[in-house]
Parts: structure tokens; sequence; C-alpha cells
């Protein structure tokens, strides 16, 4: 591991943002998922007239909004990491993204009071038409309320459409639509949302399946996984199809993550995708060690994924740490001079201009704007600090990109016994089914380890590392809110799975 | 149209059932958040020690151009 372990405040501060960046992400993408699956059981109420169907999306709503409950406003609790843990982060970036954000709370919270209500209390108070309305409004709201911090996301990764404003250590904005629009930012839109869609259908999958192994609400169990199952082969499809642009963008924009995710050190023309692999862990940049104990690879498919061009040149993690002058790559040596020269610049600037030398002003600021795209590898001691720890991508990947094709897979299988009026006999499949819910969290929380992990030392990409982005603060206090965090977010998942499950046991009403 | 939006929630909160445990649980956990955790663990560090924007730059700027100060303070 290139990064040494050590506890310190900024490893505190990031282990809390990962510990409440994943805890939060078991209810998200149930609500952004779910909220659309109850939308298609009521059109099919509406568009039928079936009592049955009513039922049904009666039932899923109920599981809707026990999950909404348990996880609305656990996002906030990264709002207020970012102050105390990364203020100077915050400060950097809260011009852009503090009133965006504002405003998307606002309106997801006036939309929802709105809808939500009507969606849940409005049964037999407003027609049909207006109830269905509000069902699916409540789902477009849902998702949309997620665009803008995919969009800060997707910056931090991308830092596109801002000037740095170097009198008051902002970044400003100067292309919104450079920044709403960047392809990362749009990648990890779809990308986000489709897997949600995917997750939601795995749970509706694995409650129904559990019915069916238990003889229970048997016809209600199978309209709802004709329903989910649809879905989420759609959205399994379009997971991959996101997944593979997005790594695309990775190649274009992070090409040291792709390497990581690749575990490619040497690059080469073409290269294979290790499809299975054995990770050497004491392999280093730099060494002559074989990364791989045991690979197997598939010929020219790195290549076609990272260009679109079977032949062409990926770089590995050593052709981006040393440089490569032939494929004119610039080394971090190289970046980490010209990043010194950036903060240097930066620093006389503010002298001259508490001195009020124009002059001398003006100079350093050319100097520091010159070399501004390398801020961040100012910071750096050593070139390796440059590459994040890369067994974790590396496996995290796999495993994404492999549950990813069970679900395919399984959603196929699931579809094919429905058609044959034979999925209660299939016990193991149903176990499988059942278990596979819990296999939806793992990819999504592996996702956003390759996401995180793979952009790391970089909180803003070359811009500022997270030793930088952090507050002035002790380890301890950062320590206490962690476990403080790990006790609170697991006594709400605890009360979650107690409620679901009750729910759940209780069934569909009447049924 | 009001009054028909009044009781829309005033019914709707009154037949609750699971939705009674839901709103306990959102008060509680909003309580702790807001009451608890941002009062006494969660200040926003620019906000409380400093006074001024002015100073809050200077300070990030600080940080940016003396890195050690950033790194230091372990
Ligand atoms: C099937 C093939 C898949 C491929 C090729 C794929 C590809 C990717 C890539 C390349 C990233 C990182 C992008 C970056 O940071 O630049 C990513 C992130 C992510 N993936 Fe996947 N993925 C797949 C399946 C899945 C599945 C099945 C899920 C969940 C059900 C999932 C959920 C996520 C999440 C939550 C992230 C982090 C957010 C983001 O960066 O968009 N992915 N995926």
């Amino acid at each position: 591991m290139i990064e040494q372990i050590d506890l310190t405040m900024v490893n505190w501060a990031r282990a809390t943002f990962a510990l409440t960046a994943m805890y939060h992400w078991i209810f998200v993408p149930l609500t952004l998922g779910l909220s659309f699956i109850c939308a298609f059981f009521e059109s099919i109420y509406v568009k039928t007239g079936d009592e049955q169907w009513k039922k049904l999306t009666r039932f899923w709503m109920t599981l809707f909004g026990i999950n909404f409950a348990i996880g609305v406003a656990t996002g906030i609790i990264l709002e207020f990491e970012f102050g105390t843990n990364w203020s100077n982060y915050s400060w950097m970036v809260g011009d852009i993204f503090g009133v965006p954000l504002a405003i998307e709370g606002l309106l997801a919270f006036f939309l929802e009071a709105t809808f939500f209500a009507v969606m849940f209390f409005g049964w037999n108070r407003v027609s049909k038409g207006a109830h269905l309305f509000s069902t699916w409004m409540v789902a477009i709201g849902s998702n949309l309320s997620a665009v803008w911090i995919l969009v800060a996301n997707g910056w931090m990764q991308y830092p596109v459409g801002m000037k740095f404003n170097p009198d008051l250590a902002r970044f400003e904005m100067v292309d919104f639509l450079a920044i709403a629009t960047s392809p990362v930012a749009i990648s990890h839109f779809v990308h986000v949302t489709s897997a949600a869609f995917l997750y939601a259908s795995l749970f509706v999958v694995a409650v129904s399946s559990w019915y069916l192994l238990k003889k229970r609400h048997l016809q209600f169990a199978k309209r709802s996984l004709t329903v989910a199952c649809t879905f989420g082969l759609l959205a399994s499809l379009f997971v991959a199809f996101t997944g593979d642009e997005h790594a695309f963008h990775a190649a274009d924009v992070q090409p040291m993550k792709l390497a990581a995710m690749e575990g490619l050190y040497q690059g080469e023309a073409p290269t294979g995708l290790v499809a299975v692999g054995l990770m050497n862990f004491s392999k280093k940049p730099g060494d002559d060690q074989d990364p791989f104990i045991f690979e197997v690879k598939i010929p020219m498919a790195l290549s076609l994924l990272a260009n679109r061009d079977i032949d062409s040149f990926v770089p590995g993690i050593d052709d981006l740490v040393y440089g490569n002058p032939e494929k004119n790559i610039m080394g971090v040596e190289e970046k980490m001079v010209r990043g010194k020269l950036a903060v240097a610049g930066l620093g006389e600037y503010k002298a001259a201009k508490k001195t009020g030398d124009d002059l001398a002003a003006g100079k350093a600021l050319t100097l520091f704007e010159k070399n501004s795209d390398y801020l961040g590898y100012g910071y750096l001691d050593y070139a390796e600090q440059a590459v994040p720890y890369v067994p974790l991508i590396f496996y995290s990947f796999r495993v994404m990109v492999s549950l990813g094709t069970f679900f395919i897979f399984l959603f196929l299988v699931y579809l094919y016994f429905l058609y044959k009026d034979q999925l209660e006999k299939q016990a193991l499949l149903l176990k499988l089914g059942a278990f596979s819910f819990f296999l939806g969290l793992i990819a999504h929380e592996a996702g956003w380890i390759v996401t995180e992990v793979g952009r790391q030392p970089w909180a803003i990409q070359d811009l500022l590392p997270v030793s930088v982005a952090r507050s002035n603060l002790d380890a301890g206090t950062v320590e206490v809110t962690f476990f403080m965090f790990l006790i609170l977010f697991t006594a709400l998942l605890i009360a979650e799975l107690k409620i679901m499950t009750k729910q759940i046991s209780i069934g569909p009403e009447g049924d | 149209m009001f009054k028909n939006a009044f009781y829309l929630y005033y019914d709707g909160f009154r037949s609750m059932v699971v939705g009674r445990t839901l709103w306990k649980i959102i008060f509680i956990k909003l309580f702790i958040m807001f009451a608890i955790l941002k009062v006494f663990f969660f200040p926003n560090f620019l906000a409380t020690n400093f006074d001024t924007d002015t100073e809050r730059a200077d300070h990030v700027l600080k940080n940016l151009t003396e890195p050690s100060s950033a790194n230091g303070n372990h």
C-alpha cells in the first residue's frame, strides 16, 4: 500500500466520510428505484382497474415509505462533515455547490411534502389519475434530487467550468453548462440511477421469492415479480452499458483510476482486460515484480474499453507515475515541480497583495496560472503518493461487474420460469433470489469504492489532495464522531430491518 | 380547496399505523442530528473560528500556500 495507514486526522475524517456515505447508500438507491416500481404497479392498476393491483401497489408503497423515513436526512450528516472535517475543501467549492444543493433540497422537500401526502393519504380523496400523477411525481422528484449531488461529485473527479480566484481561495463558476453536462457527471447520474432501479428490482425479487418459498400470497408475488424482473432486466442491461461508458470516460480523465481498476502497471498496445486475477499484494510501482500471481486476460479488451480501438495503447501506473515520453505522458515528478511552482506563485501573490506591490502580484499570478492545472501535485512529497490502493480497486471493480453480469442472468431465469408458470417449484432459485438483494447492495458499495478510493489522493482531481482539503482539527475529535455515527446508523439500520421485516411478514392487506 | 388540503393531512396523519412509528423515528433522528451532533460535535470549522470571510479566505490560503500548516496538525 502506497499511503501509510496512519490513523491521523485525515484518515479518521476519510473513514468517517466513507462510513456515513456507505450507510446512507443503503437507503438511497432503494428510494430511487422503488418509487418507480410503485409508479409502474399503480399505472397497471389504473389501466386495468383490477383491485388486486391496487393492494399490491399499496403494499410496496408502505415498504417504500419505511425505507424513505429511515433514510431521509441521513445525507445531511455528510454536509455536517464537510463543514467540520473538510473545511478547506468546503470553502473552496462552497460558492458553487452550496446554493444549487440548497435549492435542490428545498425543491425536493416541497415536492415530497405535496406529492408524498397525496400518494400516502390521498387514495380515497383524489381521482385515480391525480393519485397516479402524484406517485409519478414522487418517483421523478426523488430521482431528480440526486442530480446536483452527482454533478458535484462528477466535478470533483473532473473539474471543469470553473476558475480559481486567488484572492478568495475559491473556485468560481465560469461555465455552468460545462459543469452540469460534463460527461463524467452524466455518466455518474445514468449509471447510479439505473443501478438503483436494478437494486430496487432485486428488493422486490427478494421479498416476493420469500413469499413463494413460504407458499404465501402466491398470485401477489408472481405479479410483483413479473414487473420487477422485466424492469430489473432492462435496468441491468442499461447498467452494463452505462458502466462501459463510465470506464471509457475514466480512461480519458482519470487514467490512474482505470489503471488501478485493471492492476495495469506497464502500459501496452494492445492491452488485454484481466477477467480473473490473483493480485500480488507486495507489488509496488516501479519494481520488477509481476502484479499478478495468476491472471486470465481477454486480449485487446481493455484497449477497446478505454479507447474504443482494439490496437490502442493504455497507460499503466508506471507510465503515469514515472512518465513515458514516447507516448507523451508527463510523469508525476514533473507535475510535482509544476505544482510546487503554482503553490509558490500563490504564496508570492498573497504576500505581494499584502504589501500592495501590484507588479510583483501580477508576476506571481502569471506563475500561478501557468502551473495551476497541477496545483495539487505541489502538495505531494513523493511521486508514488499519486497512486491509490490498487488491490481494493481491482477487486471491487470485479465484484461489481461480476454481480452485474449475474443479475442479468438472474432476471432472465426468473422471467423464463414465470413464463412457464413453474417458479414456485424452483426452491434453490428462489433462495438465491431472496439473497440477491444483499448482493445488489454489495455491488453498489463496490461501485462507490471504485469511484472514490480510485481517485485518491485527490479531493479534487489533480488540484487538491485530501491532506490539504481537511480542517486543522485533532484526530481525537474526529475519532469520537466516527464511533457516534457507527452507533447511530447501526441503530437506524436495525430499526429499518425490524419494521420492514414485520411489515413483510404481515404481507399485503387482505390478500 | 384549503380545507380539503388540511383534511388530507389531518385525516392522513390520524389514520396512520406504521407511519406513527416512522414519524417517531424521524423526529428522534432529527433531534439527535440537529440538537446533539450538529451543536456539540459538528460546528462549522470556519464559521466558528473566524469572524469574517476575509479571515476565512486568509486561513484557507495559508493552508494552501504553507502546506505544512495543513499537514502538521495531526
Ligand atoms: C455490469 C457491468 C458494470 C460496469 C462495466 C460498471 C462500471 C463502473 C465503473 C467504471 C465505475 C467507476 C467509474 C468512475 O469512477 O470513473 C462504476 C461505478 C459505480 N457502479 Fe458500476 N458497473 C457495472 C455494474 C454495476 C452494478 C451491477 C451496480 C449496482 C447494482 C453498479 C453500481 C455502481 C455505483 C453505485 C458506482 C459509483 C457511482 C458512480 O461512479 O457512478 N455498477 N461502475
